[in-house]
């Protein structure tokens, strides 16, 4: 029976709209909860300051190692085309405004994703799981002001920080390259950086773009770690559905926020 | 309400989904004494506990705690009755991040302006309760099962509350560390002059240890008495539950079709 088939097909696509469209306004009322919910993050700073040592700091080594990495390889690629047209004197320039405006904040929430992003929904999901988030209800302690706000805090604040420390490892994994190894005249790589790079309109616009990934790839993580379902299969399916979710987020986001800055710049 | 009643249950209905769980339950917990709500799983007592403890609202009926009927509470009113209660999740339920010492004085942090040396008194105090004042500066994932949930209890009563209640304090633990956790929990009711919910399926080590049993079965209360005249009991689904035997009202078997048509031999194999 095709009609049979197709009214199934209608179905199944209608069902899984109404349940993506309720998921979203169930994520937005758990976003607007934690806003709400935060004044403990601050009056009791310690609880978000132990979570930027576990989102922030943990996430160090990876940040600083990916961002000396891609400041090389962009110093290599950046030489290998600006010296066909004579101008590797503008590698510098060319080195930073990649980073600032675009490595920087990107890869960085993309790495904070999967290593901070990841943690955070695994330890909710399993704190759900083993009824420690049900002990805290149980204790009139509000799990979302003591476990929720301080982490979503903490990743705001951690992200543009992370995000800093890979561009600026990143243009010294550049200088290393370009005018260690390679030989690009020292005084030119950060006299064009230096003329290039604006404030305003790379510096400021890129913290932007971190502080607006970090509360996208937090809020994620957040929500999909409270919302899993409590077993292992629903831990792990949560988990992987933070770093992808978060992962599209950051890049269409950043298309947007783009879009928004440079115009015509 | 009586006021010889800390907790009185009356036609509890609760539904999830439209599929009914508690069908019209009748409850008293007199103040003082240990209650046992006895079942075999899935009959309902743990749906029972989250509606005394206000985490699930009863579809109809009341549920009154102390006087106040619990879905009246909105959520600080909840939170103020909660802070009376205590409860002992079936694993424990420990924060795993933090170490025994802090999992007990969890409470008194979120709860209290304490100094810390009074934090600190209390908490071995408690710990001291449970036999366990060694172990304050020990990680939940270095804790066996039976401390554990020692620990949790500890936990349970850092603020003293005048309700406690156990989710299935005995499952999965060896027949010493069942001992001890049964003592604590007489012991501690009777000390602390507090009310006992015990929520278990533990049927020769919870008769030790309380004074009046429950006994639910598909959502209903099917029999009610003293540890003595439930031990007597002629009942056909008491009788083979206290004596754990397979022939009975209770069937081994979850509901289905018949074996014969499920191995497709419904119709005899020299038929032809």
């Amino acid at each position: 029976m095709p009609h049979r088939k197709i009214g199934f097909g209608l179905r199944s696509i209608g069902h899984s709209l109404i349940d993506g469209v309720w998921r979203l306004g169930y994520a937005s009322r758990f976003f607007f909860v934690t806003l709400i919910s935060s004044g403990a993050s601050f009056r009791r700073i310690h609880l978000t300051i132990r979570e930027i040592y576990f989102s922030g700091v943990m996430s160090l080594i990876i940040i600083i190692v990916s961002g000396l990495f891609v400041g090389m390889v962009l110093g290599l690629q950046g030489y290998e085309t600006l010296q066909k047209y004579g101008s590797e004197s503008a590698l510098g320039s060319l080195v930073a405004l990649s980073l600032v405006r675009e490595l920087g904040p990107v890869l960085a929430a993309l790495l904070f994703a999967s290593r901070a992003g990841s943690a955070i929904t695994a330890e909710i999901g399993l704190m759900k799981a083993t009824e420690q988030i049900s002990a805290m209800e149980m204790m009139a302690v509000d799990p979302i002001s003591r476990v929720v706000a301080p982490r979503f805090w903490a990743g705001v604040i951690s992200m543009p920080l992370l995000a800093a420390m890979f561009s600026a490892i990143g243009v010294f994994g550049g200088y290393l390259v370009g005018v260690v190894l390679i030989g690009v005249d020292e005084g030119s790589f950060w006299s064009q950086m230096q003329a290039a790079v604006d404030f305003r309109q790379d510096i400021v616009n890129g913290v932007i773009k971190s502080v607006v990934f970090g509360i996208a790839v937090t809020a994620i993580a957040l929500f999909e770690g409270y919302d899993a379902p409590p077993t292992a299969e629903g831990v792990s399916h949560a988990t992987t559905r933070t770093v992808v979710t978060s992962a599209l987020a950051v890049l269409a986001l950043d298309f947007i926020l783009t879009a928004f800055m440079f115009r015509g710049v | 309400m009586s006021a010889e009643n800390l907790v009185e249950i009356s036609d509890l209905n609760f539904s999830y989904d439209k599929r009914p769980i508690l069908k019209g339950i009748n409850m008293r917990i007199p103040r003082g004494k240990i209650v046992a709500i006895m079942g075999l799983s899935g009959c309902g007592k743990t749906t029972t506990l989250r509606l005394i403890g206000g985490a699930l609202k009863a579809t109809t009926g009341s549920v009154k705690v102390a006087g106040q009927e619990m879905h009246d509470l909105d959520q600080d009113g909840l939170y103020r009755m909660r802070r009376k209660m205590g409860m002992l999740f079936q694993f424990g339920a420990l924060f795993t991040d933090l170490s025994v010492y802090e999992n007990v004085a969890f409470q008194m942090r979120e709860h209290t302006d304490l100094p810390e040396s009074m934090i600190r008194d209390l908490v071995m105090m408690k710990l001291h309760a449970v036999g366990l004042l060694g172990a304050h500066d020990l990680m939940p994932s270095e804790l066996s099962g039976g401390m554990a949930r020692r620990v949790a209890l500890a936990r349970a009563i850092s603020l003293d509350p005048m309700l406690i209640m156990y989710d299935e304090p005995f499952a999965g633990l060896d027949p010493i560390s069942l001992s001890v956790i049964g003592n604590l929990i007489r012991r501690l009711n009777d000390a602390l002059g507090a009310t006992t919910i015990l929520v278990t399926h533990d049927i020769q080590e919870s008769l030790k240890i309380v004074d009046y049993v429950y006994f639910m079965s598909d959502g209903v209360v099917v029999a009610e008495g003293t540890a003595d005249e439930i031990k007597a009991s002629s009942l056909p689904f008491v009788h083979q539950f206290v004596w754990g035997e397979i022939d009975g009202p209770m069937s081994f078997h979850y509901p289905s079709a018949p074996y014969r048509k499920d191995l497709m031999l419904e119709t005899p194999i020299n038929a032809a």
